[in-house]
């Protein structure tokens, strides 16, 4: 179970050919994750880790049903791959690529428009469901299944979260990682709502950043709709305003976009917010014990 | 990245957006020259650095003669101005724009920003121009008008009269308004810039619509596609640590404290900086390696935080997912040995091969303090700073 992705889906590679896509098609393949595709314009007829590779995303499609694509093109080509993904139907295509202009996701977010296809990312380490289906650069021995969905707007400091809850004995649904950038697919609501519907999310860890009023909309729509106890953390209470800290979308600007502002915001929703990020385990037990759910999520 | 105004300006003179004429100069004789070719009864000398807020800080003046001109050069160029957005230490003026004078009837504000909640560009604008528009946004948010672009229509004919009329810009002049808003839309566009702010647009006696000033701020990420734009940067305006850093493609944010940082994640390092304060620490920079870090973006990570002379300790936070500890620990070790290390280091890896990682930071000789966590790590070094 988990959301978006199970045992059953049926991922392709974008740019499979790429020497960071190839390291990280081992890695999915040895996680058990079925890659049953590659793309790569011109190398199509030709294989890569036992892996068939198509020209376009609509031959891919077409030959092997996949129904999951993975980007890992490089920025100047990745808004045009994610368009290749969307006109191909796909139910989700997860874009790692970091560095897409904006300008161009705005053009992408407008062709997205319509079509039933959804993207996660850019600029993100992608999404797993513990034991079932990896997808994406994240380390996959971190996880353990269990009932805690994590969603997330970094990288590394969802590893960070993961791995303290799999040390505490709490094992994950699903984590994802929805990116940096401040143009992106799916956001904290679409993955709460998932989380929120799913039998075996139990409670959810969300991790944001400052800069953006993601965090802020996501803690109106957990007052309102979740059902499910959530947990938060805000990266950056420290940064100083105008600086942009790494991720094209941490910046605080005009006083907007502020940690202050987005933990106000998550305590009003009735949310525990870990203080720092070593707590963010400590914080979702307290929050599952509370809510009578620790011996539900505890990993037997 | 920034570019100065004169540069703006030229660029809003290619998309046909009317600016006044304008020389750059880099010495008095150039200003009086420059001011020479305008020709204008009144030469406005202003100072170009890469902040806001240059008038109020005495970076702007109006000279009715040349020798007015020169002597204002003289006094601006190498002066440090100390404005709002250049914090406390100011910036040091190389360059000046030397301006025709306009005679204003009244200013405005027009803006192009991305707009995170649509994903689309919007349109700003305003009558309240010449002041600080967050301010104006602040306390009279119903005098700042939008109007979201659909990115494949762009900016349309109505869309900028209907903002020129709640600008509430002359009638006469509103389709010289429009004209202006959607030259600013194609440059935005064709450039990647990520804001353009003019403030203040003015409408002079003569009936023309003008921009005065002009900032641009672009898309770092669209860069390699605007080789025009590239050349603009001017170096002197950056931190030569964050030059030296993106060099080697680490982010690096210089900051006031004492510890310096090696964190790969930008979520992770904003939130090892945070941790560091939460335990009454003051983080001396804010550092991503990335993902792919090698012995040798380490090594210059290693140098360009040690070459930070407010450092006094620094810590390591490495979360090796893809990325294995063992490789991070002998990027330390090598980085260490090479840069001399003098100030206390504490190491916290976690993630594929750890206690390879930490076996071999044990055994390198070098006086590294292991710490189990985040939380444990920035203890340590906060209390090794003292």
């Amino acid at each position: 179970m988990g959301v978006y992705i199970n045992k059953d889906t049926k991922v392709i590679v974008q740019g499979i050919t790429g020497s960071t896509a190839l390291f990280h098609t081992k890695q999915m393949l040895e996680y058990g994750t079925k890659i049953v595709a590659g793309v790569t314009p011109g190398k199509g007829g030709t294989e890569v880790e036992g892996v068939p590779v198509f020209n376009t995303v609509q031959d891919a499609v077409k030959e092997t049903g996949a129904n999951v694509s993975v980007i890992y093109v490089p920025a100047p080509f990745a808004a045009d791959a994610i368009m290749e993904a969307v006109d191909a139907d796909l139910d989700m295509t997860i874009c790692i690529t970091e560095h897409i202009p904006v300008l161009d996701m705005v053009k992408v977010k407008r062709y997205m428009e319509g079509k039933k296809t959804r993207l996660v990312g850019p600029n993100c380490p992608g999404v797993i469901t513990a034991d079932e289906c990896k997808i994406g650069i994240m380390p996959g021995y971190i996880h353990t299944k269990g009932h805690v969905g994590v969603v997330s707007r970094s990288g590394t400091l969802t590893y960070e979260a993961v791995h303290q809850l799999t040390q505490a004995g709490i094992g994950q649904t699903t984590a994802v990682g929805i990116g940096g950038d401040p143009v992106n697919g799916t956001n904290f609501i679409d993955a709460l709502s998932a989380f929120n519907e799913d039998e075996e999310t139990y409670a959810v860890v969300m991790i944001g950043e400052i800069g953006g009023t993601a965090e802020e909309e996501a803690a109106a729509w957990i007052k309102a709709n979740m059902t499910k106890p959530v947990i938060g953390f805000i990266g950056g209470q420290t940064a100083p305003e105008g600086k942009r800290m790494g991720h094209a979308g941490a910046i605080i600007s005009g006083g907007q976009g502020t940690a202050e502002g987005k933990i106000k915001a998550m305590e009003a929703a009735g949310m525990k917010v870990a203080a720092t990020p070593s707590v963010i385990g400590d914080t979702l037990i307290e929050a599952i014990k509370e809510a009578g759910l620790y011996d539900a999520c505890k990993t037997h | 990245m920034n570019i100065h105004e004169y540069q703006g300006k030229q660029l809003l003179r290619q998309y046909g957006v009317a600016v006044s004429k304008g020389i750059v100069a880099f010495s008095p004789e150039e200003a009086v020259k420059a001011a020479k070719e305008l020709g204008s009864s009144v030469i406005v000398v202003k100072a170009q650095i890469h902040a806001g807020g240059r008038g109020k800080a005495g970076g702007v003046k109006i000279a009715k003669n040349l020798d007015e001109v020169r002597e204002y050069a003289k006094e601006l160029l190498g002066k440090v101005l100390v404005t709002h957005q250049t914090g406390p230490e100011g910036k040091e003026v190389k360059r000046l724009l030397i301006e025709e004078g306009s005679d204003i009837k009244k200013e405005y504000y027009v803006g192009l920003v991305l707009d995170r909640a649509t994903s689309r560009v919007t349109l700003m604008g305003s009558e309240e121009g010449g002041m600080d528009v967050e301010e104006v946004a602040a306390n009279t948010p119903e005098k700042i008008f939008y109007e979201e672009i659909d990115p494949v229509a762009g900016l349309t004919g109505f869309q900028a009269r209907r903002m020129a009329f709640n600008m509430n810009i002359p009638a006469k002049l509103v389709n010289k308004a429009a004209k202006f808003m959607l030259g600013l839309y194609q440059v935005y566009i064709e450039k990647d810039a990520s804001i353009v702010e003019i403030n203040p647009l003015v409408v002079t006696t003569d009936d023309n619509v003008l921009a005065l000033d002009a900032k641009f701020n672009f898309d770092g990420n669209a860069l390699y596609r605007h080789n025009d734009i590239i050349e603009m940067r001017d170096y002197d305006e950056e931190d030569p640590k964050e030059i030296e850093a993106s060099k080697y493609d680490l982010s690096y944010i210089s900051l006031d404290g004492n510890i310096g940082c090696m964190v790969n994640g930008a979520g992770l390092a904003m939130a090892t900086m945070d941790t560091i304060s939460y335990y009454g620490g003051s983080p001396a920079n804010f550092l991503d390696v990335g993902g792919g870090a090698t012995a040798e973006k380490v090594t210059e990570a290693f140098k360009i935080i040690l070459s930070d002379s407010n450092v006094k300790g620094i810590f390591v936070n490495i979360f090796g997912g893809i990325m294995k500890c063992d490789v991070i620990a002998e990027g330390v070790i090598i980085a260490a040995k090479e840069v001399g290390l003098t100030v206390p280091l504490v190491v916290r890896l976690e993630g594929t091969n750890v206690d390879l990682g930490k076996k071999l930071l044990n055994e390198s000789g070098l006086n590294i303090i292991a710490a189990d966590s985040m939380a444990d790590g920035a203890q340590k070094i906060v209390k090794l700073v003292g």
